[in-house]
C-alpha cells in the first residue's frame, strides 16, 4: 500500500503563557511512501518523527494537509478504520492477558461480516506467532518474557489483522546491543516476508541505514533529506544531514575556497573542482585543471536558492565549511592537510586515528584508515616523540583527502555547496 | 564470623524492640486478654474474679437478641454500602478521568466530605433527613413535592434508618475510594489505550478488559478494606442516631460489644469479649475468602 503524505503539518498550542507561539511538530510533510517498503523515519529527538508515524496511525489529528493510503483519503479516518497495524515503544502488551490474548485482542473487535469464530481467531493467531517465531510462548504472561520476545508479540499483535500499513515506534529502543542487531534483521526479514509497507521510527541512524530502503531524516519538524540511506549518506543536502549520518561522525572544519583550492587551514587540502565534482580519484590537488567555480551554475535543485545572490553564477570564492567523512582521509607523507597526532582507537579492521586541526570544530579529528597502516602511525609516532625535543614541532600527521568524502557547505544556512549541478558523486 | 553474624542479629533486635515493645503491650497482649476473657464465665473486673471456664459466654451473646439484631445491622450495611460506594466511587472516578475542564476543581469538591468535620457532617444531614417541630428534613420536602408521603427517617421505621444509615456510610467512605481509583487510572499508560483504539476496541470494552483488570489490585485494596471498615461500624450509627442504639434497632457489632462493656447495661467484659472475638471470627473469614476471589480476578 502506498502511503501518500501531502503538506502535512501539525501544529501543538503553546503551554507557554508568555510566549504563544504554536509549536510545529511537522511542518508541512509531502512525500510518497512507495508501496512494500520499509522507511525509516530518522531524527534526534523531538524533531517530529513519532508525531509524523502517530499522524499516518490516525492517533492525532493534522492541522493541514492530507493523508492517503493508496487512492483512499484517511486523514479523516479514525485510527482503527484506516487498517494499519501499530506497534508501540514500549509495545504497549496488555500485562493481564497472555499472549495468545494479546494476540487474539484486535480480531475479537471485529463485527458484523469480518467477525471470526474461536477457531479462525485461534489459527490466524497461530499464524502472525509463527511468522516472528513465538509459537512457543502462547500461553506466557509479557511479563515472562524477554524484551525481544514482547517484541515480536507486539509485532504479531500488529500483524495479525494483516494491515495496510505498519508501523513501528523506536522499535529496538528498548533493547541491548545484540538483540537489537538481531531484531532489526528480524524486522526486515518479517517486512519482506509480508510485503507490508512499514514505516518505522528511529534517533539511532545506523539502525535506520542497515535496514531502511529508505531514510526520511527530519530536525524541527521539517524534512531534510528522503533517499536511499547510501544516497543520503554519499550525498547529504546539508550540514545537518551530514553529520547526522556516519559513526564516527563527519569532521566539520572551518574551511575557505580561494582560488579554486579548498583551505583548511593554511593548508590547500583540495580543488575545488574536485569536490564538487568527484571526478578525479585520489587528492586533485596537483592537478592545475579545476577553475574557480568551474561550472559556475547555481547548485541545483533545492539548494538552487541558498547560493543565489553569492556571486553571479553561484558560488565560487568565500567561506565554507568543509565537512569530510571519517574515510575521506588518506594517510600520505606527502599529504597536504597537517594534523597533530593525539592518539589511535584500534577498531579491529581498522584503526581510528584521533588528531587535532585548529580549524576543526570538534576537538578530535577522526579518521578512520586501514590498519595496515597502523605500523606508519606508530612509526610517526616514534618519529614525531624522537623529534620532538630536537625540533620542537608537534607529532604531524598529514593526510591527503578522498574528495568525493568531502562536502562544502554555507556558512550561514548550511546548505550544501554544489557548483557543478549534475554532478553528483558517484558512490 | 558466627560471633559477628549473632551481633548483628542483636543489633537487629534492638532496633526492633521499641516497635515490639509497643505493639506487644497495646496489641498482642490485649488480643490475648480478650480471648482468655471471653472464656472466663461470670468475670467480676472490680474484684477480677470468675466463676470457671468454658464457652457460655459465647452461648450467651449468640442468644442475645441485641446481638443479632447487631449482626444483622452490620451485614446489612457491609452488604449494601461495600459494592455500591466502591461501584459509584469507580464511576465517578472514571467520569473525572475522562473530563479534562474543572477536573481538579471537581476533584476538591469529591474529596471534602474526607476532610470536613464530622459535627457539620452531622447537621447537615439532620437538615437533610431529622424531623423537627419546624420541618421534615429536606429529603421529605422533596418527597412531598413528588407526592409522597413524610417519612420519619430518625426515629421511624427499621427501613429508613437502615436507609439513612448506609446513605451516610457511602457518603462518608466515598471520597478516599474515589482519591484511590483516580490515582488508579491515571497510571495506567495511555499506550495502552492508543492500542486499543488502533484495534478499535470499543469504549465499554476497553473499560472491561483493559482499565478494569489494570486497576484491579486498587479496586481489591478497597473492597477489602471496605468489608473490614464496615464490619468496624459503630460511631457513624451513634452520630445519627444518639447512643442508645440498642433502642433505636441499629445497633452494630462494635456498638454492642461497646454497650457491654460501659453502656447503661454495661459491665460486662466477658459479653463483650466473646461477641469482639466472633467479629474477628467474620472478618477473618470475610478476608480470606476475598484473597481466594481475587486470586483468579486480580492482576498484579
Amino acid at each position: 500500500m502506498e502511503v501518500i503524505l501531502q503538506n502535512l503539518t501539525k501544529k501543538f498550542p503553546s503551554r507557554d503563557r508568555k510566549n504563544r507561539r504554536d509549536v510545529i511538530a511537522v511542518n508541512d510533510f509531502t512525500f510518497k511512501i512507495p508501496d512494500g517498503r520499509l522507511i525509516g523515519l530518522l531524527g534526534p529527538s523531538g524533531c517530529g518523527k513519532s508525531t509524523t508515524l502517530n499522524l499516518i496511525s490516525g492517533l492525532i489529528k493534522p492541522t493541514g494537509g492530507r493523508i492517503f493510503f493508496g487512492t483512499d483519503d484517511v486523514t479523516d479516518l479514525p485510527p482503527e478504520h484506516r487498517g494499519i497495524g501499530l506497534v508501540f515503544q514500549n509495545y504497549a502488551l496488555y500485562p493481564h492477558l497472555t499472549v495468545r490474548q494479546n494476540i487474539t485482542f484486535p480480531l475479537e473487535n471485529l463485527k458484523g461480516r469480518d467477525k471470526l469464530t474461536k477457531a479462525q481467531m485461534r489459527e490466524k493467531a497461530e499464524e502472525a506467532a509463527k511468522l516472528v517465531q513465538i509459537e512457543e510462548l502462547m500461553d506466557r504472561k509479557p511479563g515472562e518474557l524477554s524484551g525481544g520476545q514482547q517484541q515480536r508479540v507486539a509485532i504479531a499483535r500488529a500483524l495479525v489483522k494483516r494491515p495496510r500499513v505498519l508501523l513501528l515506534d523506536e522499535p529496538l529502543s528498548n533493547l541491548d546491543a545484540r538483540l537489537r542487531l538481531q531484531t532489526r534483521e528480524e524486522i526486515r526479514r518479517i517486512q519482506r516476508e509480508t510485503g507490508i509497507t512499514t514505516i518505522f521510527v528511529t534517533h539511532d541512524q545506523e539502525e535506520a541505514m542497515s535496514i531502511s530502503d529508505m531514510i526520511v531524516v527530519m530536525k524541527d519538524g521539517v524534512v531534510q533529506q528522503i533517499g536511499k540511506p547510501q544516497e543520503v549518506y554519499d550525498d547529504p543536502s546539508n550540514l545537518f544531514v551530514a553529520k547526522f549520518l556516519g559513526t564516527p561522525p563527519i569532521n566539520v572544519f572551518d574551511g575557505s575556497v580561494r582560488n579554486g583550492k579548498l583551505y583548511i587551514g593554511e593548508d590547500a587540502v583540495l580543488e575545488t573542482a574536485s569536490v564538487i565534482g568527484g571526478e578525479k580519484p585520489g587528492p586533485g590537488y596537483a592537478s592545475g585543471e579545476g577553475k574557480p567555480g568551474a561550472g559556475s551554475a547555481p547548485g541545483g535543485g533545492k539548494n538552487g536558492e541558498t547560493l543565489a545572490g553569492r556571486e553571479a553564477g553561484g558560488f565560487t570564492e568565500g567561506e565554507v565549511y568543509a565537512a569530510i567523512r571519517p574515510e575521506g582521509f588518506l594517510l600520505k607523507e606527502e599529504g597536504a592537510l597537517h594534523c597533530e597526532l593525539k592518539g589511535v582507537e584500534v577498531m579491529g579492521r581498522d584503526i581510528s586515528v584521533v588528531s587535532g586541526n585548529a580549524a576543526s570544530l570538534s576537538p578530535a579529528v577522526r579518521s578512520i584508515v586501514a590498519s595496515e597502516h597502523m605500523g606508519q602511525i606508530f612509526s610517526i609516532e616514534d618519529r614525531n616523540r624522537a623529534g620532538c625535543a630536537a625540533s620542537g614541532e608537534s607529532r604531524t600527521v598529514r593526510f591527503s583527502l578522498i574528495p568525493r568524502k568531502v562536502f562544502l557547505f554555507d556558512k550561514k544556512t548550511e546548505q550544501r555547496i554544489r557548483i557543478m549541478p549534475e554532478s553528483r558523486p558517484q558512490a | 564470623m558466627k560471633k559477628k553474624r549473632s551481633n548483628g542479629n542483636l543489633k537487629a533486635w534492638l532496633y526492633l524492640a521499641p516497635a515490639i515493645l509497643f505493639l506487644g503491650v497495646f496489641m498482642v497482649y490485649p488480643l490475648i486478654d480478650v480471648f482468655v476473657y471471653s472464656f472466663e464465665e461470670g468475670y467480676n473486673s472490680a474484684s477480677q474474679t470468675y466463676f470457671g471456664v468454658g464457652p457460655y459466654n459465647y452461648s450467651y451473646v449468640l442468644h442475645d437478641p441485641y446481638f443479632l439484631q447487631a449482626v444483622k445491622n452490620t451485614f446489612l450495611l457491609v452488604i449494601i454500602t461495600v459494592p455500591l460506594s466502591t461501584g459509584i466511587a469507580l464511576l465517578i472516578s472514571v467520569g473525572l478521568h475522562s473530563i479534562k475542564p474543572l477536573r481538579n476543581f471537581l476533584q476538591t469538591v469529591y474529596f471534602l466530605p474526607y476532610v470536613t468535620n464530622t459535627l457539620a457532617v452531622g447537621l447537615v444531614f439532620m437538615i437533610l433527613f431529622k424531623k423537627t417541630p419546624y420541618s421534615d428534613g429536606f429529603v421529605n420536602v422533596l418527597i412531598n413535592w413528588f407526592g409522597g408521603e413524610s417519612v420519619d427517617f430518625i426515629d421511624g421505621p427499621y427501613w429508613a434508618k437502615m436507609f439513612v444509615l448506609c446513605f451516610y456510610t457511602i457518603w462518608v467512605v466515598m471520597p478516599f475510594k474515589i482519591l484511590i481509583l483516580t490515582s488508579a487510572l491515571s497510571s495506567v499508560s495511555q499506550e495502552y489505550y492508543n492500542a486499543a483504539r488502533v484495534d478499535g476496541t470499543s469504549g465499554f470494552r476497553i473499560f472491561r478488559r483493559i482499565t478494569l483488570p489494570m486497576i484491579s489490585p486498587m479496586i481489591f485494596y478497597l473492597v477489602i478494606t471496605g468489608f473490614i471498615g464496615a464490619f468496624k461500624a459503630y460511631s457513624d450509627a451513634v452520630a445519627l442516631f444518639g447512643t442508645d442504639l440498642n433502642a433505636a434497632e441499629m445497633n452494630t457489632i462494635v456498638g454492642y460489644v461497646y454497650d457491654m462493656l460501659y453502656g447503661d447495661s454495661g459491665g460486662y467484659p466477658s459479653y463483650a469479649s466473646a461477641a469482639a472475638i466472633i467479629l474477628f471470627a467474620i472478618v477473618l473469614t470475610i478476608t480470606c475468602i476475598n484473597l481466594l476471589v481475587s486470586k483468579k480476578n486480580v492482576h498484579y
